[in-house]
C-alpha cells in the first residue's frame, strides 16, 4: 500500500516543505530568468553555504544563518552592481567564490566536513524538522504577500525597465525587493534540495514553461505545475530508491526539460 | 473635441549639458515644448538625441541645467502618469518574453492604478480601447513576439495610450518597420496629435518624413542647432548643410 509512506513523519514533513518550495521557486524564478539574473540564484546559494557553516558552528538553525547571509550578500551585490565599478557578472563571481572560500575555511575550523554538512549541500528529506517547516511557512507567506502586492510592477520592470521608470515606478526599490525575495527563496529551499542545487529549482521549471510560448500568467502556471510535480515525485522516489533528494528532483526537472525541448523542436521541424 | 492652451509650456529644457567622462554629449540645450505640440527631434547619429530624451524623462541626471515638466522642476515632479514613453523597440524588447498583447498594454495601466493595487475591469476596458485605436483589437491574446515589427510598435503605442497621458515621447519608433507600416504609423501619430490633442516628441532619422508631419523641428548636434517650424528648418538645412549630408526632401501632403 503506497499510502504507507505517510506513516513516516519525516516524509510528510518533506513533502510539505517540498510543496512550499516548489510553489514559491518559480514565482521568483520567472523574474530572475527573464531578467538574465539566473546566476544570481546560484551565487546566493553559494553564499547561503557560508551561512550554513556559521549555523553549524554556532549550533543555530542553519536555515536562519543562511537567511541572514543571503540577505546581506544580496544587498551587497546590488550595491556593488549599482556602483558600476565592477561588472555585474564579476560581482557575482566575487560573491560566489568568496562565500564558498569562507564556508570551507569556517568548516575546516570546525573540524572538517561531516554527514550533516553533506545533507545541507545536497538536501535530505531526513533533515527537515518541524521547526524548519514553520520557518519555511513564515518565509513563504512573506514572499507570497510581497509578490502578490507587486507582481504587476515586477512584470513591467522585467519587460521594459526604462518605460516602467518613466511611468513612475521606483526601479531601484523593486530591484532590491526582487533580490531579497530571491535570497529568501534560496534560504527556504536549503533543507530540501541543498545549497548546490537550489538554482535549478528557481530556473529549470521556468525555462521549461517558457518553451510553451504562452501568456505570462499561463507560463507561471505551467512552471508551478512542473515544479511541484518534480519536487513531490523527486521526494517520493528518492525515499523508495534511497537516492539523494535534491539530485533526484533536479534530474526529474531536467528530464522534463529535455522531453519538452525535443518535442517543441520536433514540432518546428515538422512545420518547416 | 479638446481644448488646449498652446501657450502653456509643458516641457522646459533650460541650459542642459551632459558628458560621458571627458566627452561632451550635450552643450547648453534650451527649448520649450507647448501643450499640443508635435516636435520632431532630428540630428546625426551620436548627436545626443536619445541622451537628451533620457534627461527630460528623468532616466539620466543632467550635468548642468534644469528640466521642468508641467511647470514643476523634474526633481519635484510626481505626476508621471501624464507622460508615456515608447522606447526604441530593437534594443529594449525581448521577443521571447511570455506576454500577450493585452498583458503588454495593461502595463500602461499599472502606474495609474498605484503601487500594490490590483487592476480592475475598467483597466482592461481602457486597454482594449487603446488596442482599437491602433487597429489591433483582434490581436489581444496573441503573443507579443509573434507580431510583425510594425504591429509590435503599435502595441507599444497602445500601451502608452492606455496610461491616458498628455505627452508621448517616441524614440526612433519606425526603426525596422516596413514602409507601408510606417505610413500607417505616421497617420496614427497625426491622429493622436490633431484629434486627441496629445503632445508628441518624436526622435527620428527620417528627416524627410518628419518635416511633413511635425509642427516643430529641433535639430540637435551636441548643441541645439535650430528649433523652428519645418519650413524654416528646411531653409537652414539647404543653407548650412546641417546634417552633414545631402538631404532629399520632397514635401508631400497627407490628408487625414
Amino acid at each position: 500500500m503506497w499510502l504507507a509512506i505517510f506513516q513516516y513523519g519525516f516524509i510528510t514533513r518533506a513533502l510539505l516543505a517540498g510543496l512550499i518550495v516548489g510553489l514559491l521557486a518559480p514565482l521568483v524564478g520567472i523574474f530572475l530568468v527573464l531578467r538574465r539574473y539566473s546566476l544570481i540564484a546560484d551565487t546566493l546559494a553559494h553564499v547561503s553555504l557560508a551561512g550554513v557553516a556559521v549555523g553549524l558552528i554556532l549550533q543555530i538553525n542553519p536555515v536562519l544563518t543562511a537567511l541572514g547571509s543571503t540577505l546581506l550578500a544580496s544587498l551587497g551585490m546590488e550595491r556593488l552592481r549599482l556602483s558600476k565599478k565592477v561588472y555585474g557578472e564579476s560581482a557575482l563571481a566575487l560573491f560566489l567564490s568568496g562565500s564558498l572560500a569562507l564556508a570551507v575555511v569556517l568548516l575546516s575550523l570546525a573540524n572538517g566536513f561531516n554527514t550533516n554538512l553533506f545533507s545541507y549541500l545536497f538536501g535530505s528529506i531526513v533533515t527537515v524538522t518541524q521547526a524548519d517547516i514553520y520557518l519555511m511557512a513564515i518565509l513563504a507567506v512573506v514572499v507570497a504577500v510581497v509578490l502578490g502586492l507587486f507582481y504587476k510592477e515586477l512584470i513591467y520592470i522585467t519587460f521594459d525597465e526604462d518605460s516602467a521608470q518613466v511611468s513612475g515606478l521606483p526601479i531601484r526599490l523593486f530591484n532590491t525587493v526582487l533580490i531579497i525575495l530571491a535570497a529568501l527563496t534560496v534560504s527556504l529551499a536549503i533543507p530540501i534540495v541543498g545549497v548546490l542545487l537550489i538554482a535549478a529549482l528557481l530556473v529549470i521549471p521556468v525555462v521549461v514553461a517558457l518553451q510553451f510560448r504562452q501568456s505570462f500568467i499561463k507560463t507561471v502556471i505551467y512552471a508551478e505545475i512542473i515544479s511541484t510535480v518534480s519536487v513531490c515525485l523527486g521526494i517520493v522516489s528518492s525515499f523508495y530508491l534511497n537516492l539523494s533528494t535534491g539530485g533526484t528532483i533536479v534530474l526529474i526537472m531536467l528530464g522534463i526539460f529535455l522531453v519538452v525541448f525535443w518535442g517543441k523542436q520536433g514540432q518546428i521541424g515538422s512545420r518547416a | 473635441m479638446f481644448t488646449l492652451d498652446h501657450h502653456k509650456n509643458i516641457i522646459e529644457v533650460q541650459g542642459v549639458s551632459f558628458a560621458y567622462g571627458q566627452e561632451k554629449i550635450l552643450d547648453q540645450i534650451t527649448f520649450n515644448v507647448h501643450a499640443g505640440d508635435y516636435l520632431g527631434l532630428v540630428g546625426p547619429n551620436g548627436a545626443g538625441k536619445t541622451t537628451l530624451l533620457k534627461i527630460i524623462l528623468g532616466l539620466l541626471p543632467p550635468l548642468s541645467g534644469s528640466i521642468k515638466l508641467f511647470g514643476q522642476d523634474i526633481s519635484q515632479f510626481k505626476d508621471w502618469s501624464k507622460i508615456a514613453y515608447v522606447p526604441q523597440k530593437v534594443t529594449n524588447f525581448d521577443p521571447n518574453f511570455p506576454a500577450t498583447v493585452l498583458e503588454v498594454v495593461l502595463m500602461g495601466r499599472y502606474a495609474r492604478r498605484g503601487l500594490g493595487r490590483r487592476l480592475k475591469p475598467a483597466d482592461r476596458q481602457v486597454s482594449q480601447q487603446a488596442l482599437q485605436q491602433v487597429n489591433l483589437a483582434d490581436y489581444s491574446s496573441r503573443l507579443i513576439g509573434d507580431l510583425s515589427g510594425g504591429q509590435q510598435q503599435r502595441v507599444f503605442i497602445a500601451r502608452a495610450l492606455a496610461s491616458q497621458p498628455e505627452v508621448i515621447f517616441l524614440d526612433e519608433p519606425t526603426t525596422g518597420v516596413d514602409q507601408a507600416s510606417q505610413d500607417d504609423f505616421y497617420l496614427l501619430l497625426r491622429k493622436l496629435n490633431r484629434q486627441l490633442g496629445l503632445t508628441l516628441i518624436l526622435i527620428t532619422h527620417d528627416v524627410e518624413r518628419v518635416v511633413n508631419e511635425a509642427m516643430h523641428i529641433a535639430c540637435i548636434d551636441h548643441t541645439l542647432v535650430c528649433h523652428s517650424s519645418p519650413a524654416e528648418f528646411l531653409q537652414s538645412v539647404h543653407s548650412t548643410n546641417l546634417l552633414g549630408r545631402e538631404v532629399k526632401i520632397l514635401p508631400h501632403h497627407h490628408k487625414l
